[in-house]
C-alpha cells in the first residue's frame, strides 16, 4: 500500500467540478504526455512528456509537475461529497493515461481503495497488456473511436488505427462500461457517411450501446500561441447545430445512445 | 400521501397584466400616513404610549385612502399609487425633508413625491422634533459609540432610522380564527388581570391596545368589503362584477373571522402582511413557512372539489404580485445599501414539521411556480434543504435558479436546527424555523430577533491596529501599540482582537439604545398581538413580549482579513521579507496604485463635504487641488515599483478560497474574533446577541470607506460578498470554493451566514446540469454549510468579465462538452460563448 501511494507520475492540471467526463461531478486529474498528435488537439501541452513553459494571459506558465499518487488522492478525495451526491468520481485525461500505466495505475487502485468511482478518457493507443492492467480499476472507460479509414487516422493524428479498434474490442469485452466519443472534426470527419462507419463500428462491440459526439471547438488555438507552436486548424468553425443533430440522428440509427458533448 | 405535486401550470394572463399596472410609473410618496398619525398623536398625549400607538394605527386605518387596482383578485393596497409608500415620521423624518428635491433623480431607488406632498409633510413634521425614537436613541447611546459610528467601524443605520421589521407573525392563527378570535384572547387575558397586580396599569394598557388595533383592522377590511360592492354595481363587464362581489363578500368575513376556504385564506394573509407594514417602517416582515400554514386549506378545497389548482396557482401568484406592490423609502446612503427597492419579504418552502417529517407538500411547488410566473423580487423566495428533501422538489427549485432571478435561496435545516437549539429556541421551534430578510433564522410567531441590528466592518479595527487606534487624528480605538512593540505575529494578532472586542462592545451599546428607545417610543401592539407570547405576558414585542428574543449584528469581511492576516504572519514574521510599518507605509500609500477616478471623485466628495461641514468655504479651485492630492500617488517610482512586487508577493499567497486545510483552519478562528465576544452580551428585552456573517450590498459602500488593506485590496474597493472568498481569490472552482466556506463554524453565526456563487446559466442547462446543480448544494450542505445562492450571470456580466478579469475568476461556464472557468478561457472562445449566449444557444 504504502508503495503504491508513493508512485510518481507526470500531470499538468487538476480540474474539481467536471461534469462531462463520466457520470455526475468529477475531479479530473490530466497526464502529461500522448502519442498522437491531433491537429485539433485542444490541449496542446498536454502533447510532450517534457516539462515546458506556456504563455498564459502575458505570464509564463509551467506545465508539468512530478506528483506522488498520495498528493493527488489528497486533493480528489477534497470533492468526496460531491461524488456521493452525483455519483461522480475522479477521470484520468490527459494527455495519454496509458502512457504512465505505473503511475496511473497504481492512482486508479488507490482510488478504488478509497471506494472513489474511476473513470479514463483515452485514444486506447497502446500496447493490450498495459490496458489490460488498468482494466480491473476502472468504473467507466471513455475511449476516441476518430475515424475507422486508418490512412485519413494517420494523417490527422500522426498514427494508424488498426491498433487502437483492436484494443477497442479488447476493453468492450472486459471492461464494466465503456461509451465511445467522437471528436466531429470539420474536414475530417463530420460526414454522414464517416460518422455512420464509426457508429457501425462502435455498435458492433460488445456491451456497447452508448456514444457521444463531441463538436470541435477552436478552444486550445491561444496556447498553440502560448507554446510558440502553428494551430493547424486555421479559421475552421465548429459544426452547427443542425449538422450535429444529423450526425446524432445517423449514430441513433445504429441501435446507440447518442449525446451531443459529453 | 405519495407527492401528486403541482407542477407547471400555465401562467394566467391576468398575472402580466397586474405586473405591467404595477410597473408603469416610478413610485411615489404619499403624506398620509404621516398627517393621520400626527392628528392622533396630537390627540393623545399624555396617555400610556402603547394606546397612543393603538389609536394611531386606528385612526390611520380608519381614513388612509382605499383602492382596489385593475383584475386585482386578492386586494389592499396601502398606497394610492402602485408601488408607491408612506413615510413614519416616528421614527425619523429629517434625512427625508433634506431629500425633499432630489429624492425623484438619485441614482438609488428614486421615488417620485409632488409638491402638495412636500408641503403637507413640511406641515406635520416640525410636531416631531423631539419626539422620534433616533433622537431618543442618540440620547441613549455612550459618546465612544458615537465616535465608533461616524468613524465607520460599523453602522446601526437601518433601526436608528426605521422601525424594526424583522419577524414573521403567526398567520396560521389569523387565518384560523380570525381577529375576533384575538379580541377574544385579549379579552380572556384582561379579565384574568386584577387591579391590584403590580404590572395591572402596564398589562392591561397593552391588552386594551390590541382590542383597539385588531377591531382597526377588522373595520378597514369592511371598508374594502363596501368599496367593493360599490365598483360591483357599477361594473359592466359581468365577468369583473362577479370577481368584485366575490371581494367584497371575502373582505366582509376575513380576517374578522377564520377562513373559510383557500381564496379567503389568501385574502386573509395579505391583509394581514400589508397591514403589519401601514404599523411600522421596519422591513423584512417576512411571511415565512407559507407552504405549511396555507396548505391545509389548498388541500380542503382541492379535495372538496371547490377549486382547481389553475385558480389556486393564479391566487398565489396574486398574493407574489401584491408582495411588489409594498414599498419604502430609504435615504440615500440605505437606498445604496439596501438598492432595489428591495423590502426582504422572506418566503420559505419545504424543509421539516416539528416533528422531524419532511413537510413538503403541493403549495411548496406552488410556490415555485409563482416565482417562476412572475419574476418579480419579492417575495425573498427560499428553500428549506434536509437529507429528506424530495429531490424533485430540489430540481424543481433548480430550475428557478437557472433563469438568473437569483431565487431560490438554498438553506440547510441539518446546520440550523441544532444551531438554533444552541440559543435555547427548542426541537420543536427550531424544525419549524423559518428565514427572515436576508439569511436570518428564527422560530415563527415566537421571535424578536433583531435580525439586522448592525453592519460591523472586521477590515477597521484592523487598520486601527496599524494606528495604534487612531483614525483622522481622533483616539478612535484603544492604545494597542506601536508597532514596533509587535515583536511575533501573536502578539500583532492579539491587538486585532482587542481591537475588535472594544468595538463589539461599542456596537452592543448602539444597539441596546436603539432597543430601548423603541421600547419607550414605538412599542407596536397590533404585530405583538400574533406573536408569542405578547398577549400572556401583557407586553410588546418592543418591550420583550416574545419567547426568543435576540439581537442580531452582522459581521463582514472573513475572507479579506484571513488573507490579510496570512499575509501580515507570512512575510512580516514567517519570511521577514517586509517589516510592520513598512507594510504601513505600503498600505497607506495603496501600495503605490494611483485610485481610479471613480474613487477619487468620491474621496474627493467627502472630503469637500467634510470640510463644508466643519464650516469651510470651498472654491472650485480649492476642490481640485483635494482632487489632485487624493487621485495622485505622492511615492517615488522606486517606492512604487517596490509596492507593486510587494502586492504581487501578496497576489501570490495561498488564499481563502481553495479548499487549503491551513488557510481555512485560520478563517476559522477570524471568524470567531467576531462571533464569540458578541455571545456574551444582552439586550434590553432579556435576550442575547448572537452573529451573522454577511453583508447584504454592504460590503460596496463600506469597503469604499476602507483603506487598502494586507490581503492585497486596494483602496476604497469592495470587500469580500458574505462569507464567500475575496472577489477572483478562487481559483479552483466551485467546489473548493465551498468546502473553504463549509471549513467555517457555521453554527456559532445562528444570525446566519451567506455564501454566493456566480455561474453561467450554461453551466446549469439540461437535466444534467440540474442534476449537478444540486448535487454541488447537497454536497456543500453535507459538509454543514448553512447557506447558498447563485448569481446565475448574464452575457452583460461576461462582457464586464473579459474587461476585468480579475474580478471573475471563480466564474463558471459551460463552453462545449464541458464547463470551465471563463476567464482562463482564450479571448476568442470567450466572444464565441458570448455570442450563443445572444443566441440563446447552449
Amino acid at each position: 500500500m504504502m508503495d503504491n501511494l508513493a508512485v510518481r507520475g507526470r500531470i499538468f492540471d487538476i480540474q474539481r467540478f467536471s461534469t462531462h467526463d463520466g457520470p455526475g461531478i468529477r475531479t479530473i486529474v490530466f497526464l502529461k504526455g500522448c502519442a498522437l498528435r491531433c491537429r485539433w488537439c485542444c490541449n496542446p501541452e498536454s502533447q510532450s512528456y517534457e516539462i515546458e513553459t506556456m504563455m498564459q494571459n502575458g505570464k509564463p506558465k509551467v506545465m508539468g509537475r512530478d506528483v506522488t499518487v498520495a498528493e493527488v488522492l489528497s486533493e480528489v478525495t477534497q470533492d468526496r461529497p460531491y461524488y456521493n451526491r452525483s455519483g461522480g468520481g475522479v477521470t484520468l485525461s490527459g494527455g495519454e493515461s496509458l502512457l504512465q500505466p505505473d503511475f496511473a495505475v497504481a492512482l486508479l487502485k488507490a482510488c478504488k481503495e478509497s471506494g472513489i468511482n474511476t473513470a479514463i478518457e483515452t485514444t486506447g493507443f497502446a500496447n493490450a497488456d498495459v490496458i489490460e492492467r488498468f482494466l480491473p480499476y476502472l468504473d467507466t472507460v471513455l475511449m476516441d473511436i476518430k475515424h475507422i479509414n486508418s490512412e485519413k487516422h494517420k494523417e490527422f493524428t500522426s498514427q494508424p488505427n488498426e491498433r487502437i479498434l483492436e484494443n477497442a474490442k479488447l476493453i468492450a469485452s472486459k471492461a464494466n462500461k465503456l461509451i465511445i466519443r467522437v471528436p466531429v472534426i470539420p474536414t475530417f470527419n463530420d460526414t454522414v457517411a464517416e460518422i455512420a462507419e464509426i457508429a457501425a463500428f462502435a455498435s458492433s462491440l460488445p456491451n456497447v450501446d452508448e456514444i457521444h459526439l463531441l463538436p470541435y471547438h477552436s478552444m486550445g488555438r491561444d496556447k498553440y500561441t502560448g507554446l510558440a507552436r502553428e494551430y493547424k486548424m486555421g479559421d475552421i468553425k465548429s459544426p452547427t447545430n443542425e449538422l450535429m443533430e444529423v450526425l446524432k440522428q445517423t449514430a441513433e440509427q445504429f441501435g446507440l445512445k447518442t449525446y451531443i458533448g459529453g | 400521501m405519495p407527492y401528486t405535486y403541482t407542477k407547471n401550470i400555465e401562467k394566467s394572463p391576468r398575472i402580466q397584466r397586474l405586473i405591467d399596472h404595477l410597473y408603469a410609473k416610478m413610485p411615489e410618496i404619499e403624506a398620509d400616513r404621516a398627517v393621520l398619525i400626527t392628528e392622533s398623536y396630537k390627540q393623545t398625549e399624555g396617555q400610556p404610549i402603547v394606546l397612543r400607538r393603538a389609536k394611531a394605527f386606528a385612526h390611520i386605518l380608519e381614513h388612509l385612502p382605499i383602492t382596489i387596482r385593475p383584475e386585482e383578485l386578492i386586494v389592499g393596497s396601502n398606497s394610492k399609487a402602485p408601488r408607491g409608500c408612506q413615510v413614519f415620521p416616528e421614527y425619523s423624518y429629517e434625512w427625508l425633508e433634506a431629500e425633499f428635491d432630489t429624492v425623484a433623480t438619485r441614482s438609488a431607488d428614486p421615488f417620485y413625491i409632488s409638491e402638495e406632498t412636500k408641503a403637507k409633510l413640511r406641515e406635520v413634521y416640525p410636531y416631531w422634533k423631539g419626539k422620534t425614537t433616533s433622537e431618543l436613541a442618540t440620547a441613549f447611546m455612550s459618546p465612544e459609540a458615537l465616535t465608533a459610528i461616524e468613524h465607520n467601524i460599523f453602522t446601526v443605520g437601518n433601526y436608528f432610522y426605521n422601525g424594526i421589521g424583522h419577524f414573521t407573525v403567526d398567520y396560521g392563527k389569523v387565518l384560523e380564527k380570525g381577529y375576533k378570535g384575538i379580541i377574544a384572547e385579549a379579552n380572556a387575558a384582561l379579565a384574568a388581570l386584577d387591579v391590584a397586580d403590580a404590572d395591572y396599569a402596564s398589562r392591561s394598557a397593552f391588552l386594551q391596545a390590541v382590542i383597539i388595533s385588531c377591531d382597526a383592522v377588522i373595520n378597514y377590511a369592511d371598508r374594502y368589503a363596501t368599496l367593493a360592492k360599490e365598483m360591483a354595481a357599477s361594473e359592466l363587464d359581468a365577468n369583473r362584477k362577479e370577481e368584485l362581489l366575490k371581494i367584497a363578500a371575502n373582505c366582509a368575513r376575513v380576517p374578522r373571522y377564520g377562513a373559510e376556504n383557500f381564496y379567503e385564506a389568501c385574502q386573509s394573509f395579505w391583509f394581514v402582511q400589508m397591514l403589519l407594514q401601514v404599523e411600522s417602517s421596519g422591513h423584512s416582515i417576512s411571511p415565512g413557512r407559507f407552504d405549511q400554514y396555507m396548505n391545509p386549506y389548498f388541500e380542503k378545497d382541492l379535495n372538496s372539489g371547490k377549486i382547481t389548482r389553475e385558480f389556486a396557482q393564479e391566487l398565489i401568484d396574486c398574493i407574489w404580485v401584491k408582495l411588489n406592490d409594498l414599498n419604502k423609502v430609504r435615504d440615500a446612503a440605505s437606498a445604496e445599501g439596501f438598492a432595489g427597492y428591495s423590502l426582504f419579504q422572506n418566503l420559505i418552502a419545504g424543509g421539516q414539521d416539528k416533528y422531524g417529517n419532511d413537510a413538503t407538500n403541493d403549495v411548496s411547488f406552488m410556490c415555485i411556480n409563482a416565482t417562476l410566473h412572475v419574476m418579480l423580487p419579492m417575495p425573498s423566495f427560499s428553500v428549506r434543504v434536509w437529507n429528506g428533501s424530495p429531490h424533485e422538489f430540489l430540481l424543481r427549485a433548480a430550475e428557478v435558479t437557472r433563469t438568473g432571478v437569483g431565487l431560490p435561496a438554498y438553506y440547510n435545516d441539518e446546520v440550523i436546527i441544532p444551531s438554533l437549539m444552541s440559543r435555547g429556541v427548542t426541537l420543536e421551534d427550531a424544525r419549524n424555523y423559518n428565514i427572515i430578510g436576508c439569511v436570518e433564522p428564527q422560530a415563527p410567531a415566537k421571535t424578536d430577533g433583531w435580525h439586522d441590528a448592525a453592519f460591523f466592518n472586521m477590515l477597521r479595527p484592523l487598520e486601527l491596529v496599524f494606528s495604534n487606534g487612531v483614525d483622522k487624528g481622533v483616539q478612535v480605538g484603544p492604545r494597542t501599540g506601536e508597532l514596533q512593540e509587535f515583536t511575533t505575529f501573536d502578539k500583532f494578532y492579539d491587538a486585532y482582537k482587542a481591537q475588535m472586542n472594544y468595538f463589539i462592545k461599542l456596537l452592543v451599546n448602539a444597539d441596546n439604545a436603539i432597543d430601548l428607545a423603541h421600547a419607550r417610543r414605538c412599542p407596536l401592539p397590533f404585530q405583538s398581538c400574533m406573536i408569542e407570547d405578547c398577549i400572556g405576558r401583557g407586553k410588546s414585542l418592543q418591550e420583550g413580549g416574545a419567547v426568543y428574543n435576540f439581537t442580531g449584528p452582522q459581521g463582514f469581511g472573513i475572507a479579506n482579513m484571513t488573507d490579510a492576516l496570512l499575509a501580515v504572519k507570512t512575510l512580516v514574521y514567517d519570511k521577514k521579507v517586509i517589516k510592520l510599518c513598512e507594510l504601513k507605509r505600503a498600505l497607506d500609500n495603496n501600495f503605490g496604485v494611483d485610485m481610479d477616478a471613480a474613487s477619487a471623485e468620491k474621496l474627493t466628495r467627502t472630503v469637500a463635504e467634510k470640510l463644508v461641514a466643519d464650516g469651510k468655504k470651498l472654491t472650485a479651485e480649492d476642490i481640485k487641488s483635494i482632487y489632485l492630492a487624493v487621485a495622485k500617488n505622492p511615492l517615488s517610482d522606486e517606492d512604487k515599483k517596490r509596492y507593486s512586487e510587494l502586492l504581487e508577493q501578496i497576489n501570490e499567497l495561498p488564499k481563502y478560497g481553495n479548499d487549503l486545510a491551513d488557510v481555512d483552519a485560520f478563517a476559522r478562528d477570524v471568524a470567531y474574533t467576531y462571533t464569540k465576544p458578541l455571545e456574551q452580551y444582552k439586550n434590553p428585552r432579556g435576550g442575547m446577541f448572537q452573529a451573522g456573517l454577511y453583508p447584504v450590498s454592504a460590503n460596496v459602500p463600506l469597503g469604499a470607506q476602507t483603506g487598502a488593506t494586507p490581503d492585497g485590496r486596494l483602496a476604497f474597493t469592495p470587500i469580500a460578498d458574505g462569507v464567500g472568498p475575496a472577489a477572483g481569490r478562487d481559483i479552483k472552482g466551485p467546489t473548493a470554493s465551498a468546502n473553504s466556506v463549509a471549513k467555517l463554524d457555521h453554527y456559532i453565526a445562528s444570525n446566519g451566514t451567506l455564501f454566493n456563487m456566480k455561474f453561467h446559466p450554461s453551466a446549469l442547462a439540461g437535466p444534467s446540469g440540474l442534476e449537478s446543480f444540486v448535487a454541488l448544494v447537497r454536497g456543500f450542505f453535507d459538509q454543514k454549510g448553512m447557506h447558498m445562492q447563485f448569481n446565475v450571470v448574464s452575457r452583460e456580466t461576461l462582457r464586464d468579465a473579459q474587461q476585468n478579469p480579475d474580478k471573475y475568476k471563480s466564474l463558471v461556464v459551460r463552453v462545449a462538452g464541458y464547463s470551465a472557468l471563463f476567464t482562463t478561457l482564450s479571448r476568442s472562445l470567450q466572444d464565441d460563448i458570448i455570442a450563443r449566449t445572444e443566441q440563446g444557444g447552449f
